[in-house]
């Protein structure tokens, strides 16, 4: 058996090539911002990545690639949603493309695989997953999140739900990983200390085509929460129609369950539908009334989650470049300018609090018609929202972190 | 002829460390470890003709130990290692006799149930395992104090294991038990009348290529220091199956040069294209049509040709 | 009660589904020992299809675009089937190779022209009342899709029993070598078998749109599901099929429902038993 002609393709190709392109590091502001965006443009995630792209590139142009008087290069990496991909394209941005900050990743276990690197590395990161502990119990002085945590958004929708829709009995379901979780366990949090009770918490597997047997299990309560993302929530919810249960109950929401980019392709049955998020298409403030229609206009279809993410990334990171005058060679420097921005972007203003995570206004939005398409109107604002919500600071942080199990759900019924 | 072969992998294999930016050598690294997954899972598909979808069973549980032991139980790296290789090679035993009561597509769907019920067992038990955001904050081994943080240092000791590994499965390959496992893969009946047990044979080979499979998923947690249920799917295992059958599976260098065109469709060329999922399609429909045996077969004939032999 | 009833009418339903995407995978690999990995895309396809033509054309209707994306799917299965499985006549590997291969190709162009959102399949018009029984109301549609399930059984049923194209069938299944010494087409035959397990699998892609939804990844979720039903009900065998498919549809229902805990494994775990102490199934013949 020889062992000759074999093995060239792989080592050689990544060999011989890299020999022609050592790496060397630029220095000096004549040369682009490189900004490195991680989205998962393909896989199951591809939805929300391809609109992160979308809205960041348009953010770019429409300043003709320039912040703060310097032109930036913007650089996409798609993560395929593989917690190993999104760690090697990681490595590429920063050590072949050599970018000066980060946007993104979007999922939880992207972000997760590659924190301590980013830390390492120390390279700014503006990220948009929305794992509790990333800025709780293990943030990064390198890491900032705009978005908001997985239940941070869901603490005022339970609150509204008890005080001002009255509900007293509530069913939740998610997608049976951290981030359904998460965002369960804050609502019910909410929801029970103001007197409500969760009688159910459903977790559907993350592959599930036929929703129907879990339709069949939903006991009879005032309403049921979505927990989900993507676009589970609305084909569970088509088939929660389907099986007549719509009309007996309500439907809420958490911030992914029905976006922008999910309600384009449903119909009158989403009217009425109650959710929460940080941003809408709706929103009635100066910038975002520049930047929704241009968007629709361009790509025929509204912003949501995922466009309003990157385009508040661009957002900060323009305020901070401005204090730093255009410099990102002093990372230190920029890092405390992005946490010390207080932007004005499309979704209001936002301040990070000391562990990296957004402190800004959250909406309660309602699902109408206008311009007969559908659309997440705004009916309540709550501002000033912090992951802790109104909790001591020092006492959240004492207790676990959310999860399936924590904090028990003690009203199940059986 | 072969000492120009030999120079030409000698020098693409020692040379990264040398000349190349970190980023190539990290990725000449995940190309190794894949390169030991993707031989471990040859000895049963090529050299046994046992195709198996469930492969990453094995990368995934020895990670997933060792991350475990490590970094909650504060086990030291050696003990840690040992362990998850017995515990791993012990699983791939007992799935061993599970899975050869099939064969073909039967076998193909049992090592694939299994591996799936370990993945969802892994996203299941979130209190142990993390669920899906997967055990982070994993560290490296320091073989004898030697620090493997960076990728240089990384990269040599992924490189001696490989060496090793690979000198291993080809003394395992061309033995006598390699022979009589060949005779097996193609004639078991005949086998069995000169006296085999082709049931055993098959036994240590599934065994075999799961302790390997185990030793690839060490050097898979150690490189990303993360973990992920993710690592358990069907997809890893599928994505190390084709590049086996697209390497050309009957062959040793076969599996390297699959794993390697996987492994670099994915990560390298997805950022010059955007549809890189439809380029591998293609790519693998394009071997199969032009280079039936698998690339390496495929080429050596082609050298063959070229020189006038008639293979 | 009400429960049992409705996670048993659920079964069924799902039960159906699963027969009309797995029929067409049993077909072809009873025939052509064949393992269609590309069959989940085929599916996903007919799905894509019917979402786009459903919401453009109004007064289309579901049956005529379940025909019709079958034959557009079945035509590019014959195609694939002729200018490349054809080549590879032993080459199990290579099989899987140029299957899986052809399967993310499907699917990222899937992607490439639809987007990565989920596009929503709508209910037929007349189908969307739901139906009263018991004093609780059920989908009828769902109820639609088990007759639907038991039509293209006994269709086939009778293709294969009691056509000649089905006797051809039969005779290729049981003894390849032999067929093709008393003259016929083997090869012919089998892309026309390639072409009707294709067409099937795009036209129960339409048909289980609007339960299911058009979405990337569904090629993935689904081919489990018909390698399963077709190892649990025995290879070869459209009974097996048949019956692997409801009991399938009704251990994945009842089990996710009573033990949320197994709902990963819940559909494994059968499976492996099955195939550890009967590898042939429950319908399939030893050394088919």
């Amino acid at each position: 058996m020889s062992i000759s002609r074999r093995q060239f393709v792989g080592v050689a190709g990544a060999g011989i090539a890299s020999m022609a392109a050592p790496n060397l590091v630029f220095a000096g502001s004549s040369d682009p911002i490189r900004v490195g965006l991680l989205a998962a443009k393909t896989g199951p995630l591809a939805s929300g990545g391809i609109d992160m792209d979308l809205a960041l590139t348009m953010f770019l142009k429409e300043r003709d690639n320039t912040l703060a008087g310097r032109k930036v290069e913007l650089i996409v990496a798609d993560t395929a949603g593989v917690p190993a991909t999104a760690r090697t394209k990681a490595q590429e941005l920063v050590e072949k493309d050599n970018v000066h900050c980060i946007i993104g990743p979007l999922a939880a276990l992207e972000a997760l695989a590659i924190a301590d690197y980013l830390t390492e590395k120390e390279m700014p990161t503006l990220g948009v997953a929305a794992a509790e502990d990333m800025t709780q119990r293990h943030p990064s002085p390198w890491f900032v999140r705009l978005t908001s945590t997985s239940a941070q958004c869901a603490y005022p929708l339970a609150e509204y739900s008890v005080k001002e829709l009255k509900y007293k009995k509530i069913v939740t379901i998610a997608d049976d990983f951290a981030y359904g979780h998460e965002m369960c366990a804050g609502f019910q949090r909410v929801f029970e200390d103001n007197g409500g009770k969760i009688i159910q918490k459903i977790f559907t597997p993350l592959a599930t085509p036929d929703y129907g047997s879990y339709v069949a299990q939903v006991k009879s309560a005032d309403a049921i929460f979505l927990g989900t993302a993507g676009s589970n929530g609305f084909r569970f919810l088509r088939q929660f129609i389907e099986y007549g249960l719509k009309d007996k109950m309500a439907v809420i929401g958490g911030m992914t369950a029905l976006d922008e980019s999910v309600l384009r392709n449903m119909g009158d049955e989403a009217l009425g539908i109650l959710t929460t998020s940080w941003y809408s298409a709706e929103l009635d403030n100066p910038l975002n009334k520049a930047f929704a229609p241009v968007f629709r206009k361009q790509f025929k279809y509204d912003p949501g989650y995922y466009a309003g993410s990157t385009y508040v990334s661009g957002e900060v990171l323009e305020v901070a470049l401005k204090t730093t005058k255009g410099n990102v060679e002093d990372k230190k420097a920029l890092m405390a300018a992005i946490r010390g921005s207080n932007a004005d972007t499309i979704r209001g203003v936002i301040k990070f609090d000391e562990f990296g995570n957004a402190v800004g206004n959250v909406y309660i939005r309602k699902v109408t018609k206008s311009d007969g398409r559908l659309v997440n109107s705004v009916i309540k604002t709550y501002p000033d929202v912090s992951q802790f919500w109104t909790y001591d600071q020092a006492a959240f942080l004492k207790n676990p972190v959310y999860s399936r199990d924590y904090p028990p759900a003690k009203n199940l019924e059986p | 002829m072969k000492w120009i072969a030999v120079i030409l992998i000698g020098g693409s294999l020692l040379l990264p460390p040398f000349f190349a930016g970190d980023f190539y050598i990290n990725l000449a690294s995940q190309i190794l470890i894949a390169a030991i997954f993707a031989l471990s899972l040859n000895l049963l598909v090529g050299f046994g003709g046992m195709t198996s979808l469930g492969h990453a069973s094995y990368l995934g549980v020895a990670a997933y130990i060792s991350a475990l032991l490590t970094n909650r139980y504060g086990f030291d790296h050696g003990t840690a290692a040992l362990i998850s290789i017995l515990g791993t090679t012990a699983m791939a035993a007992f799935f061993g006799v599970i899975a050869l009561r099939a064969s073909g597509l039967g076998f193909l769907m049992i090592t694939l149930a299994l591996s799936q019920v370990l993945w969802g067992l892994a996203y299941r038990m979130s209190n142990v395992t993390n669920g899906d955001n997967g055990i982070t904050g994993i560290t490296r081994p320091e073989p004898f104090g030697f620090s493997l943080e960076s990728p240089v240092a990384f990269y040599w000791f992924v490189l001696i294991v490989t060496a090793i590994a690979f000198l291993l499965m080809t003394i395992f390959v061309t033995s006598a038990f390699g022979s009589s496992l060949k005779g097996v893969r193609d004639q078991p009946r005949r086998m069995a009348a000169l006296g085999f047990n082709p049931w055993l044979v098959r036994w240590i080979t599934f065994i075999y290529a799961g302790f390997w499979g185990g030793v690839s998923g060490l050097l898979y947690v150690y490189y990303n220091k993360y973990i992920h249920p993710s690592s358990l799917s069907t997809t890893s295992s599928a994505e190390a199956l084709l590049g086996v059958i697209a390497g050309g599976s009957g062959t040793l260098g076969g599996p390297v040069v699959g794993a390697a065109l996987v492994l670099l469709l994915k990560n390298y060329a997805s950022a010059y294209i955007e549809r890189w999922n439809m380029l591998l399609g293609l790519v693998f429909v394009f071997i199969v049509l032009v280079m039936p045996a698998g690339i390496v077969p495929g080429f050596s004939r082609l050298m063959a040709g070229l020189r006038g032999e008639k293979r | 009660m009400q429960f049992w009833i409705i996670q048993g009418l659920n079964s069924l339903s799902l039960g159906g589904l699963l027969f009309l995407l797995s029929s067409g995978f049993s077909l072809i690999f009873g025939l052509m020992r064949l393992a269609n990995l590309t069959h989940g895309a085929f599916f996903m396809l007919g799905t894509y299809l019917a979402a786009t033509a459903l919401r453009s054309f109004d007064d289309l209707n579901i049956w005529t675009t379940a025909i019709g994306a079958g034959f557009v799917v079945a035509a590019l299965g014959g195609l694939f089937e002729r200018l490349v499985l054809t080549r590879l006549k032993a080459n199990t590997l290579g099989q899987v190779l140029v299957t899986l291969g052809m399967s993310f190709i499907i699917s990222d162009a899937c992607l490439m022209i639809w987007g990565g959102d989920s596009i929503p399949v709508p209910t037929p018009q007349n189908l969307q009342a739901p139906t009263r029984l018991f004093g609780f109301v059920f989908p009828t549609y769902r109820l639609v899709l088990v007759g639907l399930a038991v039509l293209v059984a006994v269709a086939l049923y009778f293709l294969i029993e009691r056509t000649r194209l089905g006797a051809m069938i039969r005779a290729g299944v049981d003894d390849r070598q032999m067929a093709r010494a008393v003259g016929i087409p083997v090869s012919r035959l089998f892309t026309i078998v390639f072409c009707l397990g294709a067409g099937i699998a795009g036209a129960a892609g339409v048909l289980g749109g609007p339960i299911l939804s058009a979405y990337p990844g569904l090629d993935a979720d689904m081919l489990p599901l018909a390698l399963i039903v077709v190892i649990l009900g025995g290879i070869g065998s459209l009974l097996g099929a048949f019956v692997g498919s409801f009991v399938i549809g009704f251990i994945y229902t009842f089990g996710t429902a009573l033990f949320p805990e197994l709902a990963y494994i819940i559909l494994f775990l059968p499976m492996i038993f099955v195939i550890a102490f009967r590898p042939q199934g429950l319908f399939g013949r030893v050394g088919a």
